[in-house]
């Protein structure tokens, strides 16, 4: 049965993603939620927490709340925090019960704007997706709210850099790697969501001339910067090794406006199957790079997030719970995944840990590296 | 900063809430155990849990970090499922496929529902009832995981407590055997007065902690007397004395002398044994804390609710003994502590109530004095690396508690211990592989 987890954990949910994406940019994120979210965030989902005041609250849904409908508790609440810290947003993301209730959230957050003059918004979680499909929510919200669509690419190759959240670059200084790279490959950075950047910065996205996702959480937002302002998106990441390809697409986006996802570009025609799991962009970048090394090999991605189905090639993998990945990978000779996919992969192929911090969280964080 | 509405002076707080009910801050110390550490104290069970990814994520990572992920399972519940009106056919058909995957069959499976199977209104009787049917071999507990229901009535930590006993059923008497349940720490027999009273007359103590086997687990059926001291356990304690028809006692963890000796006296009239001469451990009692005094002198000390369940009692005996007990984390304050809260009132007037999930807890300044804290929480809070890392009272009871934690504050005062790497982790005394 596609829902049932004999042992394996969940990724990072969308509530946490949200808190997670916006967690640098002086805006205030409130959870609709009883209790366990804003722990489950800060124990698992989130490296910042101890030593960054950031302000993530949680409502403390009550039964009566939610019977009632005692939605003047909530602003109440929440314009009464706003009044204290004067934050740049608010951001309202919500869990099963709010969902289910049919809370009217657009009304909630304009009252709440009206009153406080500070610009809120929702972002439509409900605990039943993942972090790749909340974070990219509230990149989009943001983006929508906040980016200056009238703001034009400067034409100085600079690029935006879309879907960076600690749940996929961990590691200390692996974001200020990554920017050092990109610049070292002839790019100037005009934003970074949102790590290391300000709210003030990425109103200003629409400079960029090229938009680079780098995991698959950016990808609606690049969606909408194309789509609003005519900025052409490329994904993948600039690992070493793949990182004149990269450069290779940015250009040709630039020069032609139109996307480029280049690790698609494999042949996928080796005899021995080695496997990928987690984020598309980050997975299929290795996987190129997997095959331009070992020719005999063929690489397949699985994803099991709820990403953007462009960014996967057609021979890739879109799954849903353990036993759909348990079946992917049975015939795999060499699997690359997070330590714990190890309980559900055949014994007879090679594993290589790479641990994710959105599936397994602090377990192995010490091991995770600055990949640039 | 403007700390009005996050802390207060205990002489101007209200009781029993001193904090109003607003949005919610959450610390970073999470030495406290929740539902999926208390399961696991029944030997050879295996948790299911049936809820939303977001609400599954923090539940089945806790399990990763106690390296027990092979005895833990997940149903995940999908947006069609709030809406399709089959909750209860995933629920049953989730488990039943978990359960079948399982490589060996467990004695017993706590089935975790969650806030969506009350609001859709789910037959849980149903639910269990096709279970029982599948697996007549397994004994099914009933145990939730529904926050939205904890500000009312029973918490779900109390429903679980109470579910997990569920499975004892009443043996023949063993005159000699005593239960000391609700908690979740074994009692730690040189520091619990209860422990001590019960191996010095002989008497069988049995406690889930201790258990190795579910058969174990089961033999509590027979115990003469059901003892609890922990209070969020009183109430699963009080349903088990009523259905297995035995004796109780409940004996909260007091700091005062004379309701220490009253509780004694309770348990060995109960048990039909010579009363306890307690002024050995009185004598003992009061060195330890004269001698911490000497070591700490005028340090501010705090101290939290995650430490000791009646933190404004200790509070109390800090103070009587001259200890600068400057501030008590707290959120609510429970009727065993209305006395110690109003003799506080009284006594020490400025001593300060801080909550622990006011917002403006986020951003009050950390680490601005020397402090020692007790508990992880007021370690967080204080920004100090002289704490005394302890929950539950360390399995502690009575006057051998109070050498225990004199001793504790000593070492605290003397050593640093590593805050950032410590209190953040789950479940203290639990395996934490992290």
């Amino acid at each position: 049965m596609r829902r049932a987890y004999r042992i394996l954990p969940v990724y990072t949910g969308d509530v946490s993603g949200v808190a997670g994406a916006l967690f640098e940019l002086g805006g205030m994120t409130v959870m609709h939620d009883p209790s366990g979210c804003n722990s489950t965030y800060n124990t698992h989902d989130e490296i910042r927490w101890y030593d960054q005041d950031s302000l993530i609250f949680l409502t403390g849904l009550t039964d009566q709340d939610a019977i009632l409908g005692d939605d003047d508790r909530l602003i109440h609440d929440i314009r009464k925090a706003a009044e204290e810290f004067h934050p740049n947003f608010i951001a309202i993301a919500n869990s099963p019960i709010p969902y289910l209730n049919g809370t009217d959230f657009d009304a909630i957050c304009s009252i709440i704007e009206s009153d406080t003059g500070i610009s809120t918004f929702h972002v439509p979680t409900n605990g039943c997706h993942d972090y790749v499909y909340g974070a990219g929510h509230a990149y989009l919200e943001l983006a929508k709210r906040f980016v200056d669509t009238a703001v034009r690419p400067k034409g100085d190759c600079s690029i935006n850099i879309l879907g960076c959240t600690p749940l996929d670059f961990t590691a200390e200084g692996e974001v200020e790697s990554l920017r050092k790279k990109l610049t070292e490959m002839g790019f100037s950075i005009n934003s970074c969501w949102a790590m290391g950047d300000s709210l003030e910065n990425l109103k200003n996205a629409g400079a960029a001339d090229v938009n680079l996702v780098v995991s698959a959480v950016g990808m609606l937002t690049a969606k909408y910067l194309k789509r609003t302002i005519g900025t052409p998106y490329v994904a993948g990441l600039p690992l070493d090794g793949f990182e004149n390809v990269l450069a290779e697409a940015l250009r040709t986006a630039l020069a032609t406006g139109e996307d480029q996802i280049p690790y698609l570009n494999r042949e996928g025609t080796g005899a021995v199957e080695t496997v990928f799991i987690g984020d598309p962009v980050q997975m299929g970048t290795m996987a190129f790079m997997e095959e331009e090394k070992r020719p005999e090999h063929r690489a397949v991605v699985i994803c099991p997030l709820e990403a953007d189905s462009e960014l996967l090639k057609e021979t890739d993998i879109e799954t849903r719970g353990e036993e759909e990945v348990e079946r992917a990978v049975r015939n795999a000779e060499e699997i690359t995944a997070d330590p714990l996919y190890k309980h559900i992969c055949p014994a007879t192929a090679t594993f290589h840990s790479l641990p994710h911090f959105a599936f397994s969280g602090r377990l192995f964080r010490k091991q995770i590296a600055d990949r640039f | 900063m403007d700390t009005s509405g996050a802390v207060v002076k205990v002489s101007e707080a209200n009781y029993p809430l001193p904090f109003a009910r607003e949005l919610e801050f959450n610390a970073p110390a999470h030495g406290n155990w929740n539902i999926v550490h208390i399961g696991y104290l029944i030997p050879d069970s295996h948790e299911i849990y049936v809820a939303s990814d977001n609400c599954m994520r923090g539940v089945v990572m806790t399990a990763a970090e106690m390296n027990t992920l092979d005895r833990f399972s997940s149903v995940i519940l999908e947006e069609d499922d709030l809406l399709e009106g089959n909750l209860e056919d995933v629920t049953i058909e989730g488990i039943s496929d978990v359960i079948r995957k399982l490589p060996k069959k467990p004695p017993c499976v706590l089935v975790y529902l969650v806030c969506l199977h009350h609001f859709l209104g789910s037959d849980t009787d149903r639910i269990y009832g096709e279970l029982e049917e599948r697996f007549p071999d397994i004994d099914f507990i009933r145990c939730w995981m529904d926050p939205i229901m904890q500000k009312h009535g029973l918490t779900p930590e109390q429903k679980d407590r109470k579910a997990m006993l569920d499975p004892i059923r009443p043996l023949p008497v063993n005159p000699r055997s005593v239960n000391v349940l609700g908690g979740d720490l074994a009692m730690d027999p040189e520091h619990n007065d209860i422990s001590r009273v019960l191996k010095d007359n002989g008497y069988t103590i049995r406690e889930l902690p201790t258990c190795r086997t579910y058969q174990d687990f089961l033999d509590m059926g027979e115990s003469k007397l059901n003892l609890c001291y922990y209070p969020s356990g009183d109430y699963a304690v009080r349903m088990l004395r009523k259905r297995l028809d035995r004796d109780y006692l409940y004996m909260p963890s007091d700091y005062n002398y004379e309701a220490i000796r009253n509780h004694l006296k309770e348990l060995t009239n109960m048990l039909g044994i010579p009363e306890v001469d307690t002024a050995k451990w009185e004598e003992e009692a009061d060195a330890a804390l004269q001698e911490a005094k000497n070591v700490v002198g005028d340090t501010p000390v705090t101290i939290d609710y995650m430490s000791v369940p009646h933190p404004l009692g200790l509070a109390r005996l800090l103070l009587e003994h001259g200890f600068n007990v400057t501030t008590v984390y707290l959120d609510a304050i429970t009727p065993e502590e209305e006395t110690d809260f109003r003799w506080l009132q009284e006594n020490a007037p400025d001593l300060q109530l801080a909550s622990t999930m006011n917002i403006k807890m986020r951003v009050m300044p950390r680490g601005t004095e020397e402090i020692l804290a007790i508990g992880p929480k007021a370690a967080w809070f204080g920004g100090t690396s002289h704490f005394v890392n302890m929950i539950e009272n360390g399995g502690c009871w009575g006057f051998g508690s109070i050498p225990y934690i004199a001793g504790e504050m000593i070492r605290a005062y003397q050593e640093e211990k590593d805050t950032r790497d410590l209190v953040p982790r789950k479940g203290l005394g639990c395996a934490s592989c992290i």
